[in-house]
């Protein structure tokens, strides 16, 4: 079931609170960040039913805010760094960590590296962040990449014109290696260990270099990598061989913001767009094979291309990879009620879908079919 | 100049002293204005004041209202044109319901926000706020009784009463009141509730009954009294819509019931009651009594409707604003009437355009004059005649409100699809106004682009694209701005980039961001400079590999295919020097002669140059022209040579 909340603000960025998986408890707290009013603002939800308030029937599941607190630029990055941490990108170049305190609900700024990103003579907006505890990497307009940790004020490495474009989307491919991708339509894979100024990798479409603007990994199998971009084409790529896309699926009419895979089911996918539309996108493929023992094999896979593959290797490809080529089902569902505005972020955890949008509302699904 | 219809209201700007001259600029939505002396020179105030006629955009509550009705707006623009108006009057009604459901829904959280506040100010100006849409809510249920679902006689009364009721909801509060104390028959406020304030007034015959139960078994010796006007109460004919009784049929029932209480009334028998004798009044309409309850009724319609239904239930439309009028004039003996009664009695007058006119000069925003006019317009209420200033009423009200919409940091996105649905200006006004966003950060000038992409406003595209292109170039972001320049097809700016390149290339003599150049593709088409870029580019590399012959062919045919610029030739053949000195033959004689041929289109333009670059110049050329006709010596030799 879905529902509507208007919140008087645009949001750019929504993400879950992660769950503790002992229990596969539903999420039940998430945040938000908005973009482009004069005041921005960072804002802690809670959906489901608890104790202090009067939730009549009507209203169940209706997300109400628990606290908020005032953020300098537009939130362009959001990521919650543990329970009570989330560190934010803002359109100023700050990199910020706000802290949620439970008892008082309350939120406050707990640390801050104000010009993180920056040209000489101005600021550069910081386009997006991720983290894995306590290590946070940030990259901006400015065409770097900066390493931070979280409780240390210095920063611990930072990539000097990483990229003559701006990087608008970064992801963990391994813990000591990432992924970004740039207004040139690249994807350049770094490996933090070695230190040096330039990719490790780069892998491109070739043809019209269409810029991208999210990149996601498959949680099991650390190859598969999906992008999505200007002209709203889904795009799978194997790192591991070429530096071509596996396949290409034609998704939305506009610029695609955000891909995410689910993170315990990953035959599941979900993108969003400027074009107000939401998409699930769920593949299996025909293989008798169980889902789980693909991808261990690894010496037989031999052709890349989309097409049809020769012989019984098929099963052993993700299908994923295979696009909606004949061999492998793949069925797409919108899944907000009608068009609105730009969705920009969604954020997907359990069977609970959240996702922001230009018309001011946050759109709350807790029965996702996967 | 047409004439004023209202007084204009002054503003008293705080920050200027009373008695000086002010100068001031007109905005979209906002006027700056400034104190002056008016000379030229001296000391000036340091302060602009900016003055806002509409700060209900910039109220995080009211924000919510502007959403939702946008939605609605988009919704209501996209329902077919080829059905029949008839089959749409019920979908018609309920996008008006879903408008007025915002509304009510925004009115609530106004009213707890108001009575949470902790500051006077806040907490007056969010009841000034309830109070605006309450009255707009109301006016807007009026049309959509009278004009939207325009109901015929008989059911129009049924409709008007549902109005009443809905906004006249302390009733059922006092009731409850009276209720839950010990004694409710000789509670204070009992025969205030059952006698005259809602149940009867209201026409809720069945709560009236119930309560006078309560009475009657307080008075025994009455019991014959009250049974005879529960009787009367329990008869009173209601008009039933879906039922297969006429009009004309309920007319005579009712008219016979009205009959039977007018003859009870004569015979005295409710005399000793005094209560209940006004209840018998009351149901007969008797107007005078009904005026002797004005604090109950408070206000002119509520007495309107009230009268209807005890005396002309069958009323017709048209009949309605002779009534309307008269119940005015009579509640309202002294006073003048206020605003939203001149409205309310323009619509029961079906005068549309009044309404709308009226309340754009009574509130001071264009919302909803401008959803209400749409809705109306698909309606097909609205006369299109047109108005002075060249476009039809709704697309005049749309654009007022996507105007002042646009001016907002935020809304301007909603305001760009009600530009969309104004045929004749929508789209001049939204050329206008989108080249004037501020553009901050890339995200947001990729969102004005597909907007502007979207419209094929290709000059907007290009104009937005050169401004993001050159704040690239100025941080040195070369690679962004040739992104842009990509998205805005823009070959001058291409060419404008590459000579960046090729500039710090003959600075430092090597180039930056070669994970750009190295990686163009076919974007290397768009402007020659920049395929000469890449193919410069590309020599490097196979001159690195060592791939000589093919670095050979490659930098020959950048010269003799005119793809680089004849300022770079001199860089060019001095790239050629390390391969023609080459122990192994690399460009053939055929390739000599045309290296030579180009050295002399070079230096036969050389000879303008001034004296000390003449120097520099002389010599390279004399280190090209022996390393040249070296080569052609050990070319020719070789191809001479045969193959044993």
């Amino acid at each position: 079931m879905e529902s509507a909340k208007y919140v008087s603000q645009k949001v750019s960025k929504a993400r879950w609170r992660p769950v503790s998986s002992s229990f596969l408890q539903q999420p039940e707290i998430f945040a938000t960040g908005s973009w482009d009013n004069e005041e921005n603002k960072i804002s802690i939800w809670s959906v489901g039913n608890y104790e202090n308030s009067g939730l009549e029937d009507g209203f169940e599941g209706d997300p109400q805010l628990i606290c908020e607190n005032k953020h300098d630029g537009d939130v362009l990055g959001l990521q919650f760094l543990d329970q009570e941490r989330i560190v934010t990108a803002s359109s100023t170049g700050a990199v910020t960590i706000f802290r949620h305190h439970h008892n008082s609900q309350t939120i406050s700024v707990s640390q801050q590296w104000v010009k993180a990103h920056h040209y000489p003579c101005d600021n550069a907006p910081c386009t997006a962040v991720v983290c894995s505890s306590p290590e946070i990497i940030t990259v901006g307009e400015d065409g770097r990449i900066i390493v931070l940790r979280a409780d240390q004020d210095c920063m611990a490495q930072v990539i000097e014109n990483a990229d003559s474009s701006t990087i608008h989307a970064v992801t963990y491919l391994r813990t000591t290696e990432i992924l970004t991708v740039n207004s040139i339509g690249q994807i350049k894979l770094w490996d933090l260990r070695q230190q040096s100024n330039s990719a490790s990798q780069i892998l491109s479409l070739s043809g019209d270099r269409v810029p991208l603007y999210c990149i996601d990994r498959h949680p099991n199998q650390q190859h598969i990598v999906a992008t999505g971009g200007q002209d709203g084409m889904l795009c799978m790529w194997d790192v591991r061989q070429g530096s071509m896309p596996s396949s290409l699926m034609e998704a939305h009419s506009a610029e695609m913001w955000e891909v995410h895979f689910h993170p315990t089911n990953p035959d599941h996918l979900f993108t969003c767009s400027e074009d107000g539309s939401l998409l699930h996108w769920e593949t299996s493929s025909h293989s008798d094979m169980p889902s789980f023992l693909q991808g261990n094999r690894n010496s037989s896979v031999t052709s890349r291309s989309a097409m049809a593959l020769a012989g019984g290797n098929q099963s052993l490809i993700s299908a994923w990879l295979n696009g909606d080529s004949s061999k492998s089902r793949l069925e797409t569902t919108h899944m907000l009620p009608s068009q609105t505005l730009s969705v920009n972020s969604l954020d997907v955890l359990g069977q609970c879908l959240v996702c922001g949008t230009d018309g001011e509302a946050i759109f709350i699904n807790k029965q996702v079919p996967v | 100049m047409e004439e004023v219809d209202v007084e204009p209201v002054v503003t008293n700007i705080s920050g200027i002293r009373p008695g000086k001259r002010m100068g001031f600029a007109w905005g979209p939505g906002d006027i700056l204005v400034y104190e002056t002396q008016n000379k030229a020179s001296g000391s000036g105030c340091a302060f602009i004041h900016v003055v806002r006629k509409d700060e209900d955009i910039y109220s995080p509550i009211l924000r919510k209202l502007f959403n939702e009705s946008h939605h609605i707006f988009v919704g209501l623009q996209t329902i077919k044109d080829d059905l029949p108006s008839k089959s749409k009057k019920p979908q018609f009604v309920s996008i008006s319901r879903n408008y007025r459901s915002v509304i009510r829904a925004c009115m609530e959280e106004l009213q707890q926000a108001a009575v949470s506040a902790n500051d006077t100010d806040m907490a007056t100006q969010y009841g000034n706020q309830v109070s605006i849409l309450l009255a707009i809510e109301l006016i807007w249920n009026l049309c959509e009784v009278l004009f939207i679902d325009a109901a015929p006689a008989g059911s129009l009364l049924l409709h008007l009463l549902d109005w009443v009721r809905l906004h006249k909801s302390d009733v059922d509060e006092k009731a409850k009141g009276v209720l839950q104390s010990d004694s409710p028959a000789e509670h204070r406020d009992y025969w205030d509730v059952v006698c005259v304030l809602s149940y009867v007034l209201q026409g809720r015959l069945e709560d009236t009954r119930k309560m006078l139960m309560k009475q009657a078994m307080l008075q025994p010796a009455a019991k014959s009294m009250y049974k005879l006007m529960d009787s009367l109460l329990s008869k009173m004919p209601f008009y039933n819509p879906g039922g297969t009784q006429t009009l004309t049929e309920f007319d005579v029932k009712w008219r016979n019931w009205h009959e039977e209480v007018d003859r009870y009334l004569k015979d005295n028998s409710f005399a000793s009651n005094q209560h209940l004798e006004v209840i018998c009044k009351i149901l007969l309409g008797d107007e005078d009594v009904l005026l002797e309850h004005k604090e109950l009724l408070s206000t002119w319609y509520y007495f309107l409707i009230t009268r209807l239904l005890y005396c002309h239930p069958t009323v017709k439309p048209t009949e309605l604003h002779y009534y309307a009028q008269s119940s005015m004039m009579m509640f309202l003996d002294s006073g003048v009437p206020e605003p939203l009664d001149s409205i309310l009695l323009a619509a029961f007058e079906f005068d549309i355009h009044q309404v709308i006119k009226d309340c754009s000069i009574a509130l001071n925003n264009w919302w909803f004059v401008a959803h209400l006019t749409d809705l109306l317009d698909h309606c097909k209420l609205l006369q299109s005649h047109n108005l002075h200033f060249g476009s039809n009423l709704r697309e005049f009200l749309l654009l007022e409100y996507a105007s002042g919409l646009f001016t907002h940091h935020s809304l301007w996105q909603c305001a760009v699809d009600y530009f969309d649905h104004c045929p004749e200006f929508g789209r001049v006004y939204l050329e206008l106004q989108i080249e004037r966003v501020p553009l901050d950060t890339e995200r947001k000038a990729l969102k004005v682009l597909r907007i502007c992409e979207e419209r094929q406003m290709s000059e907007q595209v290009r104009s937005i694209c050169k401004i993001m292109a050159m704040r690239a170039v100025r941080n040195n972001r070369l690679g962004s701005a040739l992104s842009w320049s990509i998205r805005a097809k823009d070959a001058a700016f291409a060419t404008l980039i590459s000579e960046r390149f090729l500039q710090d290339y003959c600075a430092k003599g090597t180039f930056s961001d070669l994970d750009l150049i190295d990686n163009l593709g076919s974007t290397m088409l768009l402007s020659d400079r920049l395929t000469f870029l890449g193919k410069y580019r590309e020599f490097h590399k196979l001159y690195g590999e060592k791939c000589f012959s093919d670095a050979a062919k490659l930098l020959l045919s950048l010269m003799t295919a005119k793809i680089a610029p004849q300022s770079f030739w001199m860089t060019l053949l001095t790239d050629a020097l390390p391969l023609l000195e080459q122990k192994e033959v690399i460009f053939s004689a055929e390739q000599t002669y045309e290296l030579m041929y180009c050295l002399e289109e070079l230096t036969s333009s050389l000879i303008t140059f001034d004296v000390k670059e003449e120097d520099v110049e002389v010599t390279k050329v004399e280190m090209l022209r022996l390393a040249l006709a070296r080569n052609l010596a050990s070319a020719i030799v070789k191809e001479g040579t045969m193959q044993t």
